[in-house]
C-alpha cells in the first residue's frame, strides 16, 4: 500500500492502555488519546507524573499492548511485540529511553551495538545504510569515532545517551520516540542532547515524538506540543501559540508553575491538590476538582478534544 | 541586599574535604543568616552536596576534613561524634532529594515525628503528639490528626517531602539544609514546596542552605546565591545580581546553558 | 615480599579468606593432576601393616586392609573433585537453559519448568538424592545423576529471576525493536549478563556437590569399594572409631575442599559486585 504523503506518519486513534489489578477494575493509564506526528515534525508530549505519557510512548512502539484504539505507522498497524520478531516495516519505529545506564548492553562494544541498527536498516532494503559505519554515526552524535571500540561503562550518562541515539538512528527510523530521554542527564547535557535529537530527526525527515516533563526544553525543540493530564490530552497546538496563549486551565497552571531563572525572586504559582489516582479518576472532566475555572456541569460531562486543540468546556462550541 | 543586623548563624570557612585520595572540596567559604535562604548552585561533582553533608557530619567513611564549620560559634568539625549527635536534628537538620526514600517505609508518620521529638526535646507522649499535629499543619498536610496514623506510601511525593520537612523542623533547628528538595517532584508540586520553604523561612527565622542545580528554583526563593565548581565557590552574591549580572565566567556558562533563559 | 604481591591483586582478592581459598583450591587441583606423582604408595595395594597410626612412612597411617591412607586421600581427590566440577557444570547447563527459557518466554514454559522445580524442592535434598541413587543402582555414575536431579532447580530458579529482570531492561527492548529474534536476544543480550552471578553460584555450589557425592558414597550409594573415595573412607572410619586416622583425614580433605571453594565463591561474588568491591577498598583505606 503506497503511503499517502499527506497522511501523518504516526496516527494514534482513541488509544486506551490498561493495567490490571487483582480484584479491581483495570486502571486506564491512557484513557482515550488521539495524536498525530508528521514526517519531519517534532511533537512534544508533556505532562506530570501519572499522566500516562510513558505508557503512551511504549504503546506507540508496540512495547505495551493497547486495550482499545488503533496505532498506525506509515499505513501499517502497529502490532504489539511478542515472542516473534518485530516485522520489518515496523523497525522504522525506534525509541530512546530515559535511563542511559540501562540503554546499552554492558558486555558488548559500542560499535557492535550500533552495527545492529545498521543491519536493521539494510535488512529493510535501505541501500544508503550499507555505506554507513558505526564510526559515522558516532561522529554525527558528537562522539569520537574511537568510541566504537570501547564499552558503555567507559562513558558518562550524557555520552551513553548519545550512543543510544546513534544506535536508534542507525536503523534509519522514520519515527523516533524519546521517552524522557534527557531527564536523567546533567542539567548542562539536557539541552544539548534534546537539540541533537531534534536536528538529527528533522534532517533525516523522520518524525520525533519527544516526551518530557521539562517544559522549558520542549518549548525549544518541539514544533507542536500536546499536554497530557491523567490519561488524556487536554490541549494541543503549535508550541509558540500554546506557550503564548495557553487555553486549558491545566496548561495555564503548568506554565505558571515553572520557575524562571531571571533573578527576580518571583515564587511560581501553585496548583493546589494532588493528582488523583488513575485507578479512580474524577467524574466528568478529570481536572475539575483542581480547576480554578470549573463551573456547573464540569463534574458530569467529560470534554472531548475539539478541532481547535483543547479539551475544556470553556471552549465548547 | 542583606539586612543591617545580620549575625551569621552558620559560617563555613576554608572547608576542605579529601575522600579516597581525591580533593573534593578545596576551601569553601559560606555564611548563612537567620530568616534567609542561601542557594548553593553547581553541577553534579561540584561538591555542593558534600558541603551539606559535611555540615551534618554525614560524610562517608574515610573522609578527611579541614577548615571550620561554625554553628553559632561552635565548630562542628571539632566535635566528637557524640556531641555532634546531640546537635544533629536539634540545631541543624536536613531534607533530602528523594521523597520515596527519605521516610522510613514501615513506621507511621506520627511515630517518625514523635520519636524525634521525644528523643531530643524529652516531651511526653501527649505533648509530642500535639506538637506533631502542629508541625503537619504548618507544612499544610490536610487532616493532620488522621495523617499521624498513616504510612509514607499512602502519601504523594509532594506530601512526603512536606512531611520530611516537618520532621526536619520538629526540634526547631536554626539551620535547615535542603539538598535538591524539589528536583524529584513535578513542577506544580514543586511550586507548592518552594512556597512552603520560603514561608517557613520568613515565619520561623530559619536559615536555609538550599543545594540545587536548578537555577530557576534558586531564582524563585534564594536570597543569596553561591556557585560552586570543582570543590570551590567561584561566585557569591545576592540572587538578583548573580543571576542577571554574573561576574564569573562559569556562572555565565551555567546561565547560558539554560533553556528557559529568556523571559516569556 | 608477600605484601607486594598482594598489592597487585584486584581489591576483592586482598582479603585473607580470598587468598586462603584460592591457594587451597589451587593445591587440591594440583593434587588432582599429580596424585600419582605425589602419593607414596598404591592406593589399592593392601601390602602394608594394618591399622598403623600416623608415623614415619605412613603420614596418615594405614587402614584395616593395610592400605596407605595418605595415598588414598590423594587419589580420592581425583574422584571427588573432578566429579563435583562436572556435576556443577551439568547442573548449570541444564538448570540455566531451562531457567532462561522459563524467564524469557514466560507463560506455559515458565509454569512447566517451575512446577517441576517445585516438585524437586518439595523433597529434602539428601533424601531425594538417596532415593534416586538407590533406584538407579549404587554406583558413582548414578550418584552423580542423583545429585544432578536435585541440583538443577536452584540454577533454574536463579537464572529465571535474573532473566526476568533483564528481559525488560532498555537495551534488551532496544534490541527487539531493532528486529532481534527471541533467540538472538537471549544469546547476545541476556546470557552474557547472567553468567556472572551464575558463575558465583556454581563456585559456591562445588562445595555442596562434593559433600553430596561424598555423602552418598558414605551411605553406600555411590562409589563402590575398593575405590578410594573420601565419603566411603569416612564410612570405613566409623567402623574403626579408635583408629581415628582412617576417618578423620578424608573428612578433613572434604572440609578443606568445601571451605576453599566457598571462600572462592564469596570472593568472586564480591569481585563481581561493583558496590562491594569499592567498600572493601574504602575499609582498607581507613584501617591502613
Amino acid at each position: 500500500m503506497t503511503p499517502d504523503p499527506t497522511a501523518p506518519l504516526l496516527s494514534v486513534d482513541d488509544l486506551v492502555v490498561q493495567y490490571h489489578r487483582p480484584g479491581a477494575p483495570p486502571t486506564r493509564a491512557v484513557a482515550g488519546v488521539s495524536l498525530q506526528v508528521r514526517a519531519g515534525e517534532v511533537v512534544g508530549l508533556v505532562g506530570e507524573s501519572g499522566c500516562g505519557k510513558s505508557t503512551l510512548a511504549r504503546a506507540v512502539c508496540g512495547l505495551t499492548a493497547p486495550a482499545e484504539g488503533r496505532i498506525t505507522y506509515d499505513g501499517t498497524p502497529v502490532r504489539p511485540l511478542r515472542v516473534r520478531r518485530r516485522e520489518l516495516a515496523l523497525t522504522g519505529i525506534q525509541m530512546v529511553f530515559q535511563d542511559p545506564y540501562g540503554s546499552l548492553n554492558p558486555r558488548r562494544r559500542v560499535g557492535s551495538q550500533i552495527a545492529d541498527g545498521i543491519r536493521t536498516a539494510a535488512g529493510r532494503g535501505e541501500s544508503a545504510a550499507e555505506l554507513t559505519t558505526p564510526e559515522d554515526l558516532l561522529t554525527r552524535v558528537g562522539l569520537p569515532a574511537s568510541a566504537a571500540e570501547r564499552y558503555p561503562q567507559e562513558f558518562s550518562g550524557g555520552q551513553r545517551q548519545r550512543i543510544a541515539i546513534a544506535r536508534a538512528l542507525a536503523a534509519r527510523p522514520r519515527l523516533l520516540v524519546g521517552d524522557e530521554p534527557i531527564s536523567a542527564l546533567d542539567a548542562s547535557a539536557q539541552l544539548q542532547v534534546a537539540t541533537l535529537m531534534r536536528s538529527l530527526a528533522v534532517e533525516s525527515g523522520a518524525g520525533l515524538l519527544f516526551i518530557s516533563h521539562d517544559l522549558s526544553v520542549v518549548r525549544l525543540i518541539a514544533d507542536r506540543i500536546a499536554v497530557m493530564y491523567l490519561g488524556r490530552i487536554v490541549e494541543t497546538g503549535p508550541t509558540a501559540e500554546v506557550w503564548a496563549d495557553p487555553r486549558h486551565p491545566y496548561t495555564r497552571a503548568l506554565l505558571a508553575a515553572v520557575p524562571k531563572p531571571d533573578g527576580a525572586g518571583v515564587l511560581p504559582a501553585e496548583l493546589p491538590g494532588d493528582v488523583p489516582d488513575p485507578a479512580d479518576p474524577p467524574s466528568g472532566c478529570r481536572f475539575h476538582p483542581r480547576c480554578p475555572q470549573a463551573f456547573d456541569g464540569c463534574d458530569r460531562e467529560e470534554p472531548q478534544l475539539i478541532a481547535g486543540g483543547v479539551a475544556c468546556r470553556l471552549y465548547a462550541a | 541586599m542583606t539586612d543591617g543586623d545580620t549575625v551569621d548563624v552558620l559560617r563555613i570557612s576554608g572547608l576542605t574535604l579529601d575522600l579516597g585520595g581525591a580533593r573534593i572540596l578545596g576551601g569553601v567559604d559560606l555564611a548563612l543568616q537567620p530568616g534567609r535562604i542561601h542557594g548553593l548552585a553547581g553541577e553534579s561533582g561540584s561538591g555542593k552536596t558534600m558541603t551539606g553533608l559535611a555540615t551534618l557530619g554525614l560524610l562517608p567513611p574515610g573522609a578527611r576534613t579541614g577548615g571550620r564549620i561554625e554553628l553559632e560559634g561552635t565548630d562542628l568539625l571539632a566535635l566528637t561524634p557524640r556531641q555532634l549527635a546531640v546537635l544533629r536534628g536539634r540545631s541543624v537538620s536536613m531534607v533530602f532529594q528523594d521523597p520515596s526514600t527519605s521516610l522510613h517505609p514501615m513506621l507511621s508518620i506520627g511515630h517518625q515525628l514523635t520519636d524525634h521529638l521525644r528523643h531530643h526535646l524529652k516531651l511526653n507522649r501527649k505533648a509530642a503528639k500535639e506538637r506533631a499535629v502542629d508541625l503537619l499543619t504548618q507544612v499544610r498536610i490536610p487532616n493532620p490528626r488522621e495523617a499521624l496514623g498513616r504510612y509514607p506510601h499512602q502519601f504523594s511525593g509532594g506530601m512526603r517531602q512536606r512531611i520530611a520537612i516537618a520532621i526536619a523542623l520538629a526540634c526547631e533547628p536554626k539551620v535547615l539544609i535542603a539538598d535538591e528538595p524539589t528536583t524529584a517532584l513535578d513542577v506544580t508540586v514543586q511550586a507548592g514546596v518552594l512556597r512552603l520553604l520560603r514561608g517557613l523561612c520568613d515565619d520561623l527565622g530559619l536559615a536555609v542552605l538550599l543545594v540545587t542545580h536548578d537555577l530557576g528554583v534558586m531564582s524563585a526563593i534564594a536570597d543569596e546565591v553561591s556557585v560552586m565548581r570543582h570543590g570551590l565557590v567561584v561566585e557569591t552574591g545576592p540572587r538578583g545580581r548573580v543571576l542577571t549580572e554574573p561576574q564569573h565566567e562559569y556562572t555565565r556558562q551555567l546561565l547560558d546553558a539554560l533553556p528557559g533563559r529568556s523571559t516569556v | 615480599m608477600k605484601f607486594s604481591l598482594l598489592r597487585r591483586l584486584p581489591p576483592a582478592w586482598r582479603r585473607p579468606l580470598a587468598v586462603t581459598g584460592g591457594l587451597v583450591a589451587l593445591i587440591w587441583l594440583v593434587i588432582v593432576v599429580a596424585a600419582p606423582l605425589l602419593a607414596p604408595h598404591d592406593p589399592l595395594a593392601q601390602n602394608l601393616p594394618r591399622l598403623t597410626g600416623p608415623g614415619a612412612g605412613h603420614w596418615f597411617g594405614t587402614d584395616e586392609l593395610g592400605r596407605d591412607v595418605l595415598s588414598r586421600v590423594l587419589y580420592g581427590a581425583r574422584v571427588s573433585i573432578p566429579l563435583a566440577l562436572l556435576l556443577v557444570a551439568m547442573s548449570l547447563l541444564v538448570g540455566g537453559v531451562l531457567g532462561a527459557c522459563a524467564g524469557f518466554f514466560g507463560r506455559w514454559v515458565d509454569e512447566t519448568v517451575m512446577r517441576i522445580a517445585d516438585l524437586v524442592f518439595a523433597f529434602p535434598t539428601v533424601i531425594l538424592a538417596m532415593v534416586v541413587a538407590a533406584a538407579l543402582g549404587a554406583s558413582l555414575q548414578n550418584a552423580v545423576l542423583a545429585v544432578l536431579v536435585v541440583s538443577w532447580p536452584s540454577y533454574a530458579r536463579v537464572t529465571r529471576g535474573l532473566v526476568m529482570g533483564l528481559r525488560n531492561r532498555e537495551f534488551v527492548l532496544s534490541g527487539r525493536l531493532l528486529g532481534f529474534s527471541a533467540w538472538r536476544s537471549l544469546r547476545v543480550d541476556i546470557l552474557p549478563n547472567v553468567l556472572g552471578p551464575l558463575l558465583v553460584l556454581a563456585t559456591l555450589d562445588i562445595g555442596t556437590a562434593t559433600l553430596l557425592l561424598s555423602g552418598l558414597s558414605f551411605l553406600g550409594l555411590g562409589a563402590k569399594p575398593p575405590t578410594a573415595e573420601w565419603g566411603a573412607m569416612v564410612a570405613d572410619g566409623t567402623q574403626q572409631f579408635d583408629k581415628w586416622w582412617i576417618g578423620v583425614f578424608p573428612g578433613l580433605a572434604i572440609l578443606t575442599v568445601v571451605l576453599a571453594f566457598n571462600f572462592l565463591g564469596d570472593t568472586l561474588r564480591d569481585a563481581l559486585d561493583p558496590g562491594t568491591a569499592r567498600t572493601i577498598g574504602a575499609e582498607k583505606e581507613r584501617v591502613g
